[in-house]
Parts: structure tokens; sequence; C-alpha cells
């Protein structure tokens, strides 16, 4: 593959970085991302991964566009309330990049479809909203050897780790298995700083970027934490569990399984002190 | 005793436990923390058992799920 003039111009200030140079560029162009959520966190991924040129971009969502997502989830426009929120999001990557194919699965990620759809992908980003979602995401991960982001984000607070499934720390590994339902609050009153998924989802998709490229250090066995009102960054080692139910040294889950939802309410207090 | 608690240094008047150390933190939700000393993860199960001793580094680390959460 070589890059066409246009290409060469679009991708110019990724060209002209040592580290990435043409053969980069067409190396995103050959590579594949699957976005899972296309809300708070998948809209600056999606919209940043558009922009660098990955080829391939899958994304699952479900939903539909909702006038209190327009506060964080950059990606949907006024315009498009009521409207599927994968062809929302459709529609700004092509916009901002017709070198990118998107495929869109209207569907919510379950035990019974997940594996299928991530395995022809490089590299998934977990944007997703709930903790059952992101079990989910880390166990299928796993079991199809796909490295990924998991972020979470709430209230003035985000956090991210890159997992290398099989070779470094994974989700269980720090969270054995979701908070249990009677004891956690429900989050829909938590409410989310709209500004930060804006920094976690970009910082998801710099870690896509630099696995992609092979370039940099990536955030595995650690997990940075983010605190919007210290303006505070902490890198915590988190180093593999070997009592981890999933890819420890004596696994417990051996298949996927759809995670009792949580519902978890804030009004009360502090989810995160 | 000592302990560095989320990088940052105190002086812990609770019990040697992980558990005593999670109330005088003032963590009031112990289920949805997860907690290292000295970057190993422990089991829930271990918070009453595990003992603490001075210089230990504790990390409490939060679930989140996400900003807007009814599925």
């Amino acid at each position: 593959m070589s890059l066409t003039e246009q290409q060469i111009e679009r991708y110019s200030r990724h060209i002209i970085l040592e580290e990435v140079g043409g053969v980069g560029q067409e190396k995103l162009l050959r590579s594949k991302v699957l976005i899972i959520g296309a809300g708070g966190l998948g809209s600056p991924a999606a919209l940043y991964l558009a922009a660098a040129g990955v080829g391939k971009i899958g994304i699952i969502d479900g939903d539909k566009v909702d006038l209190s997502n327009l506060q964080r989830q950059i990606i949907h426009h006024t315009s498009d309330v009521g409207m599927e929120k994968v062809k929302s999001a459709a529609d700004k990557i092509r916009a901002i990049n017709p070198d990118v194919t998107v495929k869109t699965y209207h569907q919510l990620a379950m035990a019974e479809n997940i594996r299928a759809i991530i395995k022809s992908y490089d590299f998934v980003i977990d944007c997703t909203d709930n903790f059952g979602a992101k079990f989910l995401i880390n166990d299928a991960c796993y079991f199809e050897k796909i490295p990924f982001s998991h972020a979470g984000i709430l209230k003035f607070y985000g956090q991210l780790i890159t997992i290398l499934p099989g070779k470094t720390t994974c989700y269980r590994c720090i969270f054995n298995s979701p908070p249990p339902t009677d004891v956690a609050p429900s989050c829909s009153q938590a409410g989310v700083l709209g500004v930060l998924p804006g920094v976690i989802g970009t910082l998801q998709a710099t870690e896509a970027v630099k696995y992609l490229l092979g370039l940099g250090k990536l955030l595995t066995g650690t997990l940075l934490t983010y605190d919007a009102l210290e303006m505070d960054f902490r890198a915590v080692k988190l180093n593999r569990n070997p009592k981890c139910p999933l890819c420890g040294d004596e696994p417990e889950i051996t298949e996927l399984k759809d995670e009792e939802q949580q519902v978890c309410d804030l009004k009360d207090g502090k989810c995160c002190n | 005793m000592k302990l560095i608690v989320n990088g940052q240094k105190i002086e812990s008047n609770a019990g040697s436990v992980v558990s005593e150390l999670l109330v005088e933190q003032n963590v009031k939700m112990p289920d949805m923390v997860s907690v290292e000393v000295n970057e190993q993860i422990l089991k829930r199960s271990q918070f009453e058992s595990t003992q603490l001793k001075d210089g230990d580094k504790v990390e409490f680390l939060y679930f989140m799920g996400g900003g807007n959460v009814i599925n």
C-alpha cells in the first residue's frame, strides 16, 4: 500500500514524526480498532482515531442519543437526538476522514456475541459505563487474547489501564468481580463532569495508537488515576495477581457470563472519597 | 504507625489491620474498594486479617463503572 498525495498531506504531521513516518501511517491505515460504547469515553476515542487514520473502526452501542448525553458525548450533536448512537458516531467519523471504514453494531455487548465481534480487531477500547460490561470485555479479550484499554469515570475522577491479556495485569487482577448489588449505590445520580471523559477517552485512543505503531511505553501493569479537582495524575503500579480468577495460577473463570448489572446510587454520599 | 496511603505519608492510629485502616481513612464503602498493600492486591476476605507494619505502602483502588449507569 502506498499513500496518495491527499493522504500524504492529510497525515503530514504524523509522517514528519521520525517515529511514525509514512510506514507508521500505513500501519494505522491497515489497523482495526473496536470501540465498545459510543458515549462519554467513546466519543473522543472515536474522533481521534478517525483523525489518526485508523483504517477500520468498529463501534458497539445499543442506545439512542439522548439530550442528557450532549453535556459530554461530543461526537453527538443536538440534531442527533433520537438517532442510534452508532449511526451518529459513524457519520462524524466518516465526515472527519473518508479513509476510515466504520462498522457499526447497534446492540449491547453480551456474552453470546462479544467474542465473535472482537476476534477480527487488533485492539479494543472499553468505553462502557457499567461494571457488567467491563468484566465481560476483560474476560472476552482474555479468551481471544486481544489487547485492550480499560477505563472508568465517575464524578470528577477517572482511571485507565492497558491490558495485554495473559501477559499483564488484567481488570480482574485488581477488581475480582463486580461489587455486590445490595451494597453498591445507584450511579445514575452520580453525575460526571462533562470534560472528564474527554481526557480519559483521549488517553485511551493514545494507548491504541501507541500499540498499533509499537511506540513508547504502554500503560500496562499500571492504573493511571486522575483527580480533576486536584489536577492530580497518579500511576499506581499493580502486578499481576496470582490469585486472579481469570488469569491467575488457578483460574476459576473458564467461560463468558453476563454479570449481573450493578445499580450504583450515590445520592447518599461518596463512592470514591 | 507510619504508612503511605494513596501516595501520601500518613500517621495512622488505627489498629494494625487493613479493615481498621479503611475505617480510619473514611472509606465509607469498603465493598467499592480494592486494596493493594506493597504492590500486592488483597482478597476482600483478607481485609480483617492482613497486618500492616510501619512503612507499608497501601493503595485504595475504587470501582469506577461510569457516570450514567442503569442498564
